[in-house]
């Protein structure tokens, strides 16, 4: 395997709030390689610092101290080249938009003709076996095609990187087995670097190529686990011995990061 | 349609007691009238009848009580009497004359929509100001909640005589105080349409790198919408309510306000009731216009009308 750049890079990375309550240690002294192609997973309980990590990638939050680099540049360079897109917890469709006109939102931001938007929602509601719903309100969609609709708008600019903060959170079972397995076969097609905020163990086992366990207070990076796992994924695959004893290990990282407090 | 039958429920009540005080209201003047007609009449001088009541006065005389409904100027004029006044000055009067409500109408209308054009477009623009701009947003707020606590009934005269004297008359200063009344509703409700996206939205326009302007044209203001609609129709009543006041203290000869006070100077209530009358029902009329307006612009942006 050739050796690959790193997309995303961040070194001794802090970020400390300021609340009333004194200063509240969201990241502290995190290190962390993601190399392009990676599906990565952040996966830990609420207050590790996983959504904030992913937010400081964005520019959305900035560092108290250390370094990040996205695409080897500033995450502000990088969020200015419109170098990822960002999936929310919820869909966050514009109601008076349909799903095309929501798809294309990001598109006439950017400035990118009639013609090429037309081309690129077809492509992107392909991608996420959206066909035939471009006319459609969001209100008329489920909860789980909105998400999808939001993925869609996510992958239209054709930015390397997709960072997904809980996309599935608010899904059911069944519906999120789904959509895991359509995001895997989207990511093999597209070869996207994929950050991906979880609170399942086996969403970010079946996920990932490369698992983070943080735990909070303050929030840090406590294992990081390469997946032994094929990129061919079979929704079954969660059954395997492979899979139970990355899952295992998942899950005594995170009883570590506990045991502290 | 489900709202009719408790609307008419209300419209009947109102009716019914309307009819039911109309005879002890118009008790004593009409037993006065009856006596000098010859009509027998228990008690028999106006001062001894002072010393009761309208109901009283009315059980003590009950074959009085029919020429309460018909009195010719009556202190409380009833519903059939208004009603025909209203048919007779909108439909049976030219729309020149001088009596007719449909002028009158105009006459009124005309400013109001100007007023609440100006008012309108003032409001957008200051919550524009407001939600954009830190210092407005400090400085602009308070004076806006202020300028609503002035009386309008002391402010409207010496509006329409400041700008009277400087030749300034008509439509115009009448459209002053409308609009007056009609920004403020708009400021408010726009504020917080303006406002109403929530971080998450904030958050992606600005994954996108998205200008103030593309995030103002594609998130705040259509999110805006539906709070603009009900600025609107308060504001368009509160527009219809201003002229009316502007046209009461300054001697206008024309418009729903001068015709409320030419009847009770000149003793013909019927005229004010009237008046009055068509001024509701143009309030009603504008209301529901806009009503129309929204239910049709929101279902096209695929949002539900509340």
């Amino acid at each position: 395997m050739p050796a690959r750049e790193a997309v995303i890079s961040a070194r001794n990375l802090d970020l400390t709030f300021q609340t009333n309550d004194g200063p509240v240690h969201a990241l502290k002294g995190v290190d962390l390689e993601i190399e392009a192609g990676d599906f990565v997973s952040f996966i830990g309980p609420s207050g590790c610092g996983k959504t904030t990590f992913l937010r400081v990638m964005a520019d959305l939050e900035q560092p108290t101290g250390g370094e990040i680099t996205v695409n080897g540049v500033s995450p502000e360079e990088a969020r200015r080249s419109r170098a990822y897109g960002y999936v929310f917890q919820a869909a966050g469709l514009y109601p008076w938009r349909t799903i095309g006109g929501n798809i294309r939102l990001p598109l006439e931001i950017m400035g990118i003709s009639k013609a090429e938007q037309a081309a690129r929602v077809a492509r992107v509601l392909d991608l996420v076996e959206l066909v035939g719903f471009e006319k459609k309100f969001p209100w008329q969609l489920s909860g789980g095609m909105q998400q999808r609709a939001s993925i869609a708008r996510a992958l239209s600019f054709d930015a390397d990187i997709l960072l997904m903060d809980e996309p599935f959170g608010a899904l059911d079972e069944i519906v999120r087995d789904h959509l895991n397995e359509q995001l895997l076969k989207l990511w093999d097609r597209t070869g996207k670097t994929i950050a991906f905020v979880t609170h399942s163990i086996p969403e970010a086992v079946y996920l990932s190529t490369k698992i983070v366990v943080m735990s909070p207070r303050p929030g840090r990076i406590t294992d990081v686990i390469e997946s032994p796992l094929p990129r061919e994924r079979p929704l079954d695959i969660r059954e395997s011995p492979e899979f139970l004893e990355i899952a295992h290990r998942v899950r005594e990282g995170l009883r570590a990061g506990h045991s502290d407090d | 349609m489900k709202s009719v039958v408790p609307v008419l429920t209300v419209i009947a009540a109102i009716i019914g007691f309307w009819l039911l005080a109309v005879i002890p209201m118009n008790m004593h003047l009409v037993a006065d009238q009856a006596q000098r007609d010859g009509a027998v009449v228990m008690p028999d001088t106006p001062i001894a009848r002072q010393n009761f009541g309208g109901v009283t006065l009315a059980l003590k005389n009950p074959h009085l009580i029919p020429l309460t409904y018909n009195f010719k100027r009556p202190r409380l004029p009833a519903p059939q009497q208004v009603a025909v006044e209203m048919y007779d000055t909108i439909f049976d009067k030219k729309i020149t004359s001088k009596r007719s409500l449909v002028y009158h109408g105009w006459v009124t209308l005309a400013p109001t929509l100007l007023g609440f054009a100006i008012g309108t477009g003032l409001g957008i623009l200051l919550a524009v100001g407001i939600v954009y701009s830190r210092v407005m947003d400090r400085s602009v707020m308070p004076w806006a909640i202020v300028s609503q606590t002035i009386p309008i009934l002391a402010l409207a005269p010496m509006v329409i005589v400041v700008l009277g004297s400087m030749g300034v008359q008509g439509l115009f200063p009448k459209s002053i105080i409308a609009a007056y009344l009609s920004f403020f509703p708009v400021v408010v409700g726009m504020v917080k349409g303006l406002r109403s996206p929530d971080a998450m939205q904030l958050d992606l326009l600005r994954t996108y790198n998205a200008s103030k302007s593309q995030g103002f044209w594609s998130l705040r203001l259509p999110a805006s919408t539906p709070y603009l609609f009900a600025s609107l129709k308060i504001g368009i009543s509160a527009s219809l309510v201003g002229t009316i006041v502007a046209e009461l203290p300054t001697g206008a000869r024309a418009g729903f306000g001068a015709r409320m006070l030419v009847g009770d100077q000149y003793g013909q209530p019927l005229v004010s009731w009237a008046a009055l009358f068509a001024a509701a029902l143009t309030a009603a009329a504008l209301v529901g216009l806009f009503g129309v307006i929204e239910r049709i612009t929101l279902r096209r942006m695929g949002m539900q009308a509340t």
